[in-house]
């Protein structure tokens, strides 16, 4: 138990001295073996589902269509239906989290402010198209969204205006159909880190002369920049593979990556021209979520 | 016989009792011995796999279920989507499909591939069916119309006739689609541009999409499925729009004024295929044979309309209404309207047309 002790507070074990050091360093050896040995199952699990499948489409994306060893399926990618395809699919994604984070925040600041009853209804209204099939509430935006759907139609009649609005079958009809699907995803994340928020911070911070603006923006906000960070990487990974929404709501002007590997699944014999585009993308947002991570460290390193 | 028979009865033991099974499992075994039992009798299963939706289910009704109990066996019907699930199941070693159902210009592709058994037409009578409609490894057994559709509330006695007044938005102003894929539109936009049926091929593709970017300010949405480019019509998101006869015939049907012509359409075929590696072959090549005989194909008229038969024996079979021939797509009247789709230039092409049409639609 010595063992355990010593690397619990640190989490790193600290070398044991005096008379006993032999035996201790032996314990905690063993002790460390046994640590492994409980993780096996979890690894192997992990081996086997992750590393394993990864490394069998990193493997493929190197064979062109005879079979050979060849750079082939990447130097298509520099054709220019890819780098648009790439662009258009960041771009998505990014505008969508950006979005999401600004809707998601004040719905869940409510939840989190509001008693039980309101917070549960509140809870209910954010879950409850989140157990919809993606594919209806696509179909349910077309009829909002569409020419002579219903939102054109009640701005016609209100004189608002005389032509109808391009809602849909274009970029903005895809983000406004991804936001919907995804605001779930950011909402949870948030509401779960604002909860975590001890009130009596805000109290203190009242106390000490904040203004109620000052308390949120200098105690508030910052608490909860992890549950941001979380839903923004979260919904943004998510977006990268959306396929469904940009399909039938993009009017075929919208090709995002998750098609484009679709397609090449079908149009080119080898899987390699697929997989090469599943790795681009896996590595891609390997580095975006780095990257952003990196950039939380510095904004939870600056607010301290 | 004896190398199939294990797998026989692991799928029988599937979906019956054990004791049935292992009574199932003496009688086989006896009856193989003295070769009183055909294979038809044993009530084997036909696994089809096609796009699905309605015309899957009309496919079925026409051709693959009669078919299927001619033979004495059991239709069972999957979905795909397209080459790429097929490619998987024939790399498996033991596809669980027998046949599939695709466009001709898949099946081509496909064959190419060597995804295919090849038929053995001594046992496939494909006699009637046009050369252009069957190869080596693939037997068209129905053709589809990708037709000039319009909404009449629009344009009344004043409508589009060819896809040159298509292309016209002075003269037939209003919002348009065309599908995003670059098949039939390339066809298309080659006639609007002057280019004449008979010497559509090899395809200018260049000149199609210089066509097509003329067009393409015009068009208000590109679509990707059947269902989207029906909805389009139907709603009036649009007013004229290129798009499946089977697909408008359910528009007009449903009450939406809307009208369309087979002039300047293109004729594609619906094509059947036996997957390599079947355990079935000898089942399988029969079911194809029968889905191409002209016995059935001649019920396509009646029951798959703006559908046709690939077998033109069926024509002389087939106690048609004369409006149901009429309506049915590649009639020879019908026929000599429209273009009929070159596979085999599609097969070579597709992946390249695919990403300049991409490019062209996304600009």
């Amino acid at each position: 138990m010595t063992g355990l002790a010593d690397r619990m507070p640190s989490g790193r074990a600290t070398r044991p001295e005096g008379i006993n050091a032999p035996l201790l360093r032996r314990a905690a050896r063993q002790e460390g073996i046994g640590f492994a040995l409980l993780s096996l199952p979890g690894v192997i699990v992990v081996v086997l589902v992750l590393v394993l499948p990864m490394a069998w489409l990193f493997w493929m994306s190197a064979f062109d269509n005879a079979g050979n060893l060849s750079l082939e399926n990447y130097e298509r990618m520099l054709r220019p239906i890819y780098q648009r395809t790439f662009t258009t699919t960041f771009r998505i994604a990014f505008v969508v989290s950006i979005a999401c984070g600004v809707l998601a925040y004040p719905i869940a600041y409510l939840m989190a402010q509001s008693g039980p009853r309101l917070s549960m209804l509140l809870m209910l209204c954010v879950m409850l198209p989140f157990w919809t099939s993606v594919l209806v509430r696509t179909y349910a935006w077309l009829v909002l969204l569409q020419r002579t759907g219903l939102i054109n139609a009640a701005l016609m009649d209100l004189g608002l205006i005389s032509e109808p609005l391009a809602l849909v079958h274009n970029e903005l009809g895809t983000i406004i159909g991804m936001v919907h699907v995804m605001l779930p995803f950011m909402i949870l994340p948030l509401y779960a880190s604002m909860k975590a928020i001890d009130p009596a911070l805000l109290l203190a911070a009242a106390n000490c002369g904040a203004t109620p603006a000052q308390g949120f923006r200098q105690v508030y906000l910052p608490q909860t920049f992890s549950g941001l960070a979380s839903g923004i990487s979260l919904v943004f990974v998510m977006c990268l593979g959306f396929f469904v929404t940009p399909v039938l709501l993009g009017g075929g002007r919208v090709s995002m990556w998750a098609q484009q590997i679709s397609d090449n699944i079908s149009l080119y014999g080898n899987w390699g021209a697929a997989s090469s585009l599943g790795v681009v993308l896996v590595l891609c947002t390997a580095f975006v979520l780095g990257g952003m991570r990196m950039a939380l460290a510095q904004i939870e390193k600056r607010g301290r | 016989m004896e190398a199939r028979l294990p797998t026989k009865n692991r799928a029988k033991s599937r979906h019956q009792p054990l004791t049935t099974g292992l009574t199932m499992k003496t009688i086989l075994l006896s009856t193989a011995l003295t070769g009183l039992l055909s294979g038809a009798v044993l009530a084997e299963d036909i696994i089809v796999a096609g796009f699905g939706g309605n015309v899957q289910e009309d496919l079925a009704k026409t051709l693959w279920t009669p078919a299927a109990e001619a033979l004495g066996a059991t239709l069972l019907q999957q979905s795909h989507d397209g080459l790429g699930a097929i490619r998987v199941q024939v790399q498996s070693g033991n596809p669980g499909w027998d046949v599939v159902h695709l466009g001709a210009e898949d099946c081509a592709a496909g064959a190419r591939e060597g995804l295919f058994e090849p038929l053995d037409y001594n046992v496939i009578d494909a006699a009637g069916v046009p050369a252009g409609q069957k190869a080596d490894n693939w037997v068209g057994i129905n053709s589809y119309s990708v037709v000039l559709a319009w909404r009449k509330d629009k344009y009344g006695d004043k409508h589009p006739t060819n896809w040159a007044d298509f292309w016209n938005t002075t003269d037939f102003p209003g919002r348009r689609a065309l599908s995003v894929y670059p098949q039939e539109m390339f066809e298309i936009a080659s006639m609007a541009d002057g280019v004449a049926k008979d010497a559509m091929y090899p395809l200018d593709y260049a000149r199609a999409l210089a066509s097509l970017e003329k067009i393409k300010p015009e068009i208000s949405v590109w679509w990707t499925t059947g269902a989207q480019s029906a909805q389009l019509l139907a709603d009036g998101e649009v007013d004229m729009e290129a798009i499946w006869s089977s697909r408008v015939v359910g528009v007009i049907k449903n009450g939406a004024p809307v009208e369309f012509t087979y002039q300047d359409a293109v004729l594609g075929t619906g094509c059947l295929a036996i997957l390599k590696g079947t355990n079935k072959l000898e089942l399988a090549e029969k079911f194809v044979g029968q889905s191409v005989s002209p016995a059935l194909q001649a019920r396509i008229p009646e029951l798959m309309p703006y559908y046709s038969p690939t077998n033109v024996d069926a024509y002389a079979l087939a106690k048609v209404s004369p409006e149901a021939l009429a309506e049915s797509n590649a009639t020879p009247e019908n026929a000599a309207k429209q273009v009929a789709l070159d596979f085999d230039w599609w097969a070579d092409n597709m992946a390249d047309m695919v990403e300049e049409y991409r490019v062209l639609i996304g600009q």
